[in-house]
């Protein structure tokens, strides 16, 4: 086949999954200063505008989470000066889901003299990305990295140190340099508890008011411009309205879309979802991030599943064995020679280091091959035919374990170890764990330039909320990093910006049309679903669409498939409106309400997350779409059309908007991701 | 298996609570505790009834928002063979046909919302007292320009690991919060960076834990038992050497 003749052929594709988008015009990021990338983060920050201390305390500054974006911000405004009102959802700050990140954070400090440095950390995050992330936005967060570990030190976060008092660091995947700065098996806790305490010193100074148990609802946009949210008090059920000179959104990811994840059971895409239906672009739907060491599921009611830090792969050696009629036996029965240990295999410069997209695909061939391990379960394939697959790999720590001796791997895993044998009740120390990938993290979000301002004026998104540095893959580590980059040293530094002009946009009260809107939508939307009564439970709906997600949307993707997908969650998602029962009334704490919201928006991502996996026609990181790969089986990148952020606007009733945001390589040299 | 539980109900903070009686089958050894109330929950929605108001959110053992009273101790402590939150204590502890206890945290400064829901805003309190180290954004130097001796780092690090849950204040016979407190006052004190506010914070504190309604230690040890995180009663023992220093000292109030 000619060239011409396969860009015809795709190019008729195309325009099959035109039948579900149209069309916008392009975009691009108005604030990255030209120049050398090295020059952009210090050349904005002087351009930027600046506000005045004694002005500071008469704006306001509402921010939506307690995370690390959004603690770390309201910690960092506060101390400016600014009047910040900070909501979550949880019963404290402290619960933000940033609490559960296991590994480290990386930075670019070179303690370890291994030849690591900003731009190391720049090249490896766009690489391991897959050439899907900003230049100007990627080098600014290596560029800030270091910093980040000073400000954690002096709060009093408990890194590991060696003996000499120094800061011990860890390998991650993706990297062969040890950047990572951990705090045991707890590194996002440590971390938050650190935002946290800075957090309460600025409610105890009064420049921060905290607002627990607040559910954000609505966003309110008046006249182009965000100006405030609506709240749902989850005590008494009031549905409140707040305003501010500006709103920041750090509300997380989505994960959740797929009800089993590694995510806590309250994260949700409303805030963000609700700014998308307001006008915001929601950038990169489809790149989620399926981490490969998760404990498998064990039945049909898990509610979550739980994560096993990527660090164990520094020590832990993953494999399957070469014959499927091993798969039953007990693994230390299986001798050396019988193992597969496939990364180390296929990639002998990385091993099991390789990046967590890698990882997790070569597990899911591995079972899909019939070698996986563990109980089998039933699958049904898209022709209705079904099968048994084990759904499972070993992590097998023995040769650390005669390496380093017990003790040493007791030191650094031990608590992951002990999370393993409560949740399954298998000792690792005495045989392999069983792991398999699952949803972990979502590298799309809001669409946001490089102060990180969504497309709306004066509506900010921050942490993993925010769609912009991981590009299509995020690397182990990085997460914790981006969101305390942009919480503590990129937000405060570019929201000045837009404050300085706050006297000019006006106020507006609330007698405003656009908050008594916001708030009767709302309110109708309550009533609305606690009016249904229907038979089925919210949580079996929300399991549903997770299945049709997990299976069409997952880990491969096909154009048959994801069509498949948006047919049946169009489907659901007019039954639930129609058949949901949720018990109680609003004017009470009512869990089944808060779930129902939730569950509404989740239906109405998934939908755009499959239109979004199906336009993109190439394997990007995460993304990785059945006809588009090399022939040993990697992500093949169409760099020719596809080498843009899919920005996507509300269509309504009718169909999504596609803005295409050019992305420009000026400082890395494009090339296929190898980590043979 | 089959389970029956026993769960204390109550409508709001104002209403009279009582414990009603639950029967739930098909539970299986692989589900943990909050799933097994899922699995009620789930019942209760199909029966027009009103489904368990319970606190939960990462459901792995670390945000802290679980937290029950299972056969009198929190956390069911004493139904699992390790230290555990409510989230990660598994079915496969109890017996088929067990009859189950379950309540919510029970102390006068954490007023009940609903069911076995509770409101612990008095932590944050605390926490805002003192339990931080004073340094803006920015103003850090170098990480590594005060190295921290690894012994009395690892001890920090030992009682950050609280999650903040109140497993202690509900096992104390007084209703006292001296082990959460505690724990973040070792932590802070530990560490080289927590050395100029160590006096006054440890004095604010403890007035503040005072203030909110808390009792005061009698050394029970209950709290240190039923912690999931394992902060020891010697961090108590901590807290006190501090308090008694800090009133020779001119920091504070």
């Amino acid at each position: 086949m000619t060239e011409t003749e396969t860009r015809t052929i795709s190019e008729a594709k195309a325009d099959a999954a035109l039948s579900f988008y149209t069309l916008g015009d392009e975009i691009s990021d108005p604030k990255a200063p030209t120049g050398p990338v090295q020059e952009k983060w210090s050349t904005r920050k002087f351009e930027a505008k600046l506000v005045n201390p004694a002005n500071r305390r008469k704006l306001t500054v509402i921010i939506v989470g307690t995370g690390l974006a959004g603690g770390a911000a309201a910690a960092t405004l506060g101390e400016a000066g600014y009047n910040v009102l900070n909501f979550c959802y949880q019963d404290s700050p402290r619960r933000a889901h940033s609490i559960a990140a296991q590994g480290g954070i990386n930075a670019a400090k070179n303690y370890r003299n291994d030849g690591d440095s900003v731009h190391r950390l720049f090249y490896d995050t766009v690489k391991g990305g897959d050439y899907r992330a900003r230049e100007a936005n990627v080098y600014r967060l290596a560029e800030v990295s270091a910093a980040i570990i000073d400000q954690c030190v002096a709060q009093g976060v408990p890194f590991a140190r060696e003996y000499g008092g120094l800061l011990d660091t860890r390998s991650f995947g993706g990297v062969q340099v040890q950047r990572t700065f951990y705090a045991r098996g707890q590194t996002g806790q440590q971390l938050l508890i650190g935002a946290y305490q800075a957090l309460e010193r600025q409610v105890a100074a009064g420049t921060v008011t905290m607002y627990n148990r607040h559910e954000m609802v609505e966003v309110i946009i008046a006249d182009g411009r965000a100006r405030g949210i609506v709240t749902r008090n989850m005590v008494t059920g009031a549905i409140e309205s707040w305003l501010g000179d500006a709103v920041v959104l750090a509300t997380g990811g989505y994960g959740n879309v797929f009800f089993l994840s590694t995510n806590a059971m309250g994260c949700n895409v409303t805030a963000t979802w609700r700014a998308h239906r307001k006008g915001a672009y929601f950038g990169n739907p489809c790149y989620t991030q399926i981490h490969p060491t998760c404990i498998p599921v064990h039945g049909e009611t898990q509610s979550k599943l739980t994560l096993m830090s990527e660090s164990l792969r520094n020590d832990g050696r993953i494999w399957v064995p070469k014959n499927a009629a091993d798969c039953t036996k007990d693994p230390r029965q299986i001798p050396e020679d019988q193992r597969d240990y496939y990364l180390e295999r296929i990639y002998p410069a990385f091993g099991n280091l390789v990046p967590r997209d890698i990882a997790s695909r070569q597990a899911k061939n591995m079972c899909d091959d019939g070698r996986g391990v563990g109980p089998a379960v039933t699958e049904r394939a898209l022709d209705g035919s079904t099968r048994q697959v084990r759904r499972g790999v070993y992590l097998d720590f023995s040769s650390a374990i005669k390496r380093l001796g017990k003790d040493k791997v007791k030191a650094s895993y031990g608590n992951l170890f002990d999370m393993y044998e409560q949740i399954t009740g298998d000792n690792p120390y005495e045989t392999p764990m069983r792991i398999y990938p699952a949803v972990h993290y979502t590298m799309g979000g809001l669409w946001v330039d490089y102060d990180l301002q969504s497309n709306i004026p004066g509506l900010y998104v921050a942490g993993e909320a925010n769609f912009s540095d991981h590009g299509a893959n995020r690397l182990g580590a990085s997460a914790l990093m981006q969101g305390l980059a942009d919480g503590y040293f990129v937000l405060p530094n570019t929201i000045n910006d837009y404050l300085a002009d706050a006297t000019k946009h006006g106020t507006i009260d609330e007698s405003h049309p656009a908050v008594t809107e916001a708030l009767a939508s709302v309110k109708e939307r309550v009533d609305k679903l606690l009016s249904i009564k229907g038979n089925r439970s919210v949580d079996s709906f929300h399991k549903e669409l997770g299945t049709i997600m997990w299976e069409y949307c997952g880990m491969e993707r096909t154009e048959a498939g994801l069509q498949i997908a948006i047919e049946k969650i169009r489907g659901l998602r007019e039954e639930y409106w129609r058949n949901v029962r949720v018990t109680g009334q609003n004017e009470e704490f009512n869990q089944a309400l808060e779930r129902a919201g939730r569950v509404a928006d989740f239906l109405e991502l998934g939908e755009l997350m499959c239109i979004d996996a199906l336009h993109r026609r190439e394997s990007c990181g995460g993304h990785f779409r059945a006809e588009s790969q090399t022939e040993d089986g990697e992500a093949l990148r169409d760099d020719d059309q596809y080498l843009y952020v899919a920005a996507w606007e509300y269509g309504g009733e009718g169909k999504p908007v596609l803005h295409k945001e050019p992305l420009e390589y000026k400082f890395i040299e494009l090339k296929q991701r190898s980590y043979k | 298996m089959k389970i029956t539980l026993r769960i204390w109900r109550q409508a709001n903070a104002t209403a009279k609570g009582e414990l009603k009686t639950y029967h739930v089958d098909n539970v299986s050894e692989e589900m943990s505790f909050l799933e097994m109330l899922d699995l009620l929950n789930e019942q209760l929605t199909m029966a027009n009834d009103d489904p368990v108001a319970f606190d939960h959110d990462c459901r792995e053992g670390i945000c802290g928002a679980c937290g029950v009273v299972i056969n009198g101790a929190p956390h069911g402590r004493y139904s699992s063979p390790v230290p555990t939150t409510t989230c990660q204590l598994h079915m496969r502890n109890f017996a088929d046909g067990a009859v189950i206890d379950v309540e919510p945290w029970r102390a006068g400064a954490f007023p009940i919302i609903k069911d076995l829901v509770v409101d612990r805003t008095a932590f944050d309190a605390i926490i805002q007292a003192g339990g931080f180290i004073s340094a803006n954004t920015g103003s850090a130097p170098d990480a590594h320009a005060t190295p921290a001796p690894k012994r009395l780092a690892d001890k920090a690090f030992d009682n950050a690991a609280c999650i903040g849950c109140g497993a202690c204040v509900a096992a104390c016979p007084n209703s006292s919060a001296m082990l959460f407190t505690s724990a973040k006052i070792t932590h802070l004190a530990m560490l080289p960076q927590g050395q100029p506010e160590r006096y006054s914070r440890v004095k604010s504190m403890i007035a503040r834990h005072d203030e909110l309604g808390f009792g005061g230690c009698t050394n029970v040890g209950e709290c240190a038992s039923v912690c999931p995180k394992e902060i020891p009663l010697e961090s108590i023992a901590q807290l006190n050497r501090d308090l008694i220093a800090a009133l020779f000292k001119a920091d504070g109030k």
